[in-house]
């Protein structure tokens, strides 16, 4: 069975729904980061990627246990499954795939619109327009892979590079490759 | 209430009745009664700004608004669900971050709390709109406001009724809506030394949020309070403010 069936199958069948709380949730706390770090974006990206990183750590099983697919063979294998199966069955989206480099260690997603962690988003209209230029709203997907591809022995690099809420005209992700980790329980972050 | 309580949104440290011709509203827009239809000109530097960057915004972000696309959700939304298990991880990542701010269980409760009453100010507006004419009336009694947040309400956030809507026996200003299975607190098993925490209380402040910005003053607070059949069962006990039930009562 090709990778988009069983990610469709598995999302019909398998899995628990819930409709928008999901996004309201989100938002409320993206807001209350703001608040707290006083209007730091920098920190509210690093609190979204770190909270991102432990969800990452734990979802990695679920989708393991979910998919029951074996190791990947090659990068791009992985950047497949992450797209067809992660992006699926967790946010009922379907990235694409863009931009190899030529060694295949990096390349992006594009995340379609809508984005369900952006739905009913704008970011705020001020004179200011430091918002716009520095939070990175969906932060917290950038850590989740990041975790998850961790607990997989893949040491990445993932951030956001392009983001509709600022004015580009898509959601573009980029995902690098260091290097293939050695069997080894990962440290803990909190 | 005296002209110098009242307090305008957009400047709030003046007082109506303490503006003067010399004034201008300190973001840019607003109407200064003082003035006229003057105050909504454009007359500084800042304002044609703000209004340029707007535009701008406006011109190159998504063209069409939020309120037009709740709209289109409402027909048929490309992301009509999504995996419950993720808006759980998310659930539990607030409350570590929560919990680590917090000084003890009643701080982390309210802290909670906090969070859903942004949502729920928002979120009733949200369902309001989305289902169009058939909701679309302001409620003005406090049953009829009940059973909005028991029905619709709760089938928009969690895709089912409420179980139950009760009122306290012995205080007229108490009700209680009843959960048997909050999907919230499905995964979440409290500690012993963590009392009587529930983690719901960000559902309470949703309530509360909501109750609050339709003109019923409230505390809403999250208990546990288990049957043999259902373990997790959350109540939901809804305090209204004596200025509700006495607007309550000269309406009767």
């Amino acid at each position: 069975m090709s990778k988009k069936n069983t990610g469709d199958d598995i999302w019909k069948n398998n899995v628990e729904k819930i409709v928008k709380l999901f996004t309201l949730t989100y938002g409320s706390v993206v807001s209350q980061l703001c608040r707290d770090f006083q209007n730091n974006y920098y920190e509210v990206n690093q609190q979204l990627d770190k909270m991102g990183y432990n969800i990452g750590l734990r979802l990695i099983e679920e989708f393991l246990a979910k998919t029951g697919i074996k190791r990947c063979q090659s990068f791009k294998e992985t950047a497949d499954i992450i797209t067809k199966l992660g992006f699926k069955i967790f946010l009922n989206i379907q990235p694409t795939i863009e931009n190899w480099s030529n060694d295949g260690k990096s390349c992006s997603l594009i995340i379609p619109e809508p984005n369900p962690l952006t739905e009913f988003v704008e970011l705020p209209i001020t004179s200011d327009s430091k918002i716009g230029k520095e939070l990175w709203y969906s932060q917290i997907l950038c850590g989740v892979l990041r975790g998850a591809l961790q607990m997989v022995q893949l040491d990445c690099d993932v951030n956001f590079i392009k983001d509709v809420l600022r004015g580009d005209d898509r959601t573009e992700m980029r995902l690098k490759l260091n290097k293939i980790l050695k069997d080894e329980v990962p440290a803990g972050e909190d | 209430m005296s002209d110098d309580s009242i307090i305008i949104p957009s400047t709030t440290t003046n007082s109506l009745s303490k503006l003067t011709i010399n004034d201008y509203s300190k973001t840019g827009f607003g109407y200064n009664p003082s003035i006229g239809t003057q105050s909504n000109s454009i007359n500084n530097i800042e304002t044609s700004n703000l209004l340029i960057s707007k535009k701008q915004i406006i011109l190159s972000t998504s063209t069409i608004p939020i309120y037009e696309k709740l709209h289109l959700i409402s027909k048929k939304s490309p992301i009509e669900e999504i995996t419950l298990s993720s808006l759980l991880y998310l659930f539990s990542e607030i409350i570590q971050w929560q919990f680590k701010n917090s000084k003890n269980i009643n701080d982390l409760e309210a802290r909670l709390n906090g969070l859903g009453y942004k949502l729920g100010i928002k979120l009733i507006e949200m369902i309001k709109l989305k289902d169009g004419y058939k909701l679309l009336k302001r409620d003005t009694k406090i049953l009829e406001i009940l059973q909005f947040i028991h029905g619709p309400f709760w089938k928009f956030i969690f895709g089912k009724q409420a179980d139950e809507l009760e009122m306290s026996q012995n205080n007229n200003d108490e009700y209680m809506i009843i959960d048997n299975l909050p999907i919230l607190n499905k995964y979440i098993s409290i500690p012993k030394d963590y009392g009587d925490l529930n983690c719901c209380a960000f559902v309470a402040g949703i309530i509360e949020g909501s109750l609050d910005v339709s003109g019923f003053n409230c505390n809403v607070t999250a208990h546990t309070s288990t049957t043999d059949q259902h373990p997790l069962r959350t109540v939901y006990l809804i305090k209204f403010h004596s200025n509700v039930l006495y607007r309550e009562n000269i309406r009767n």
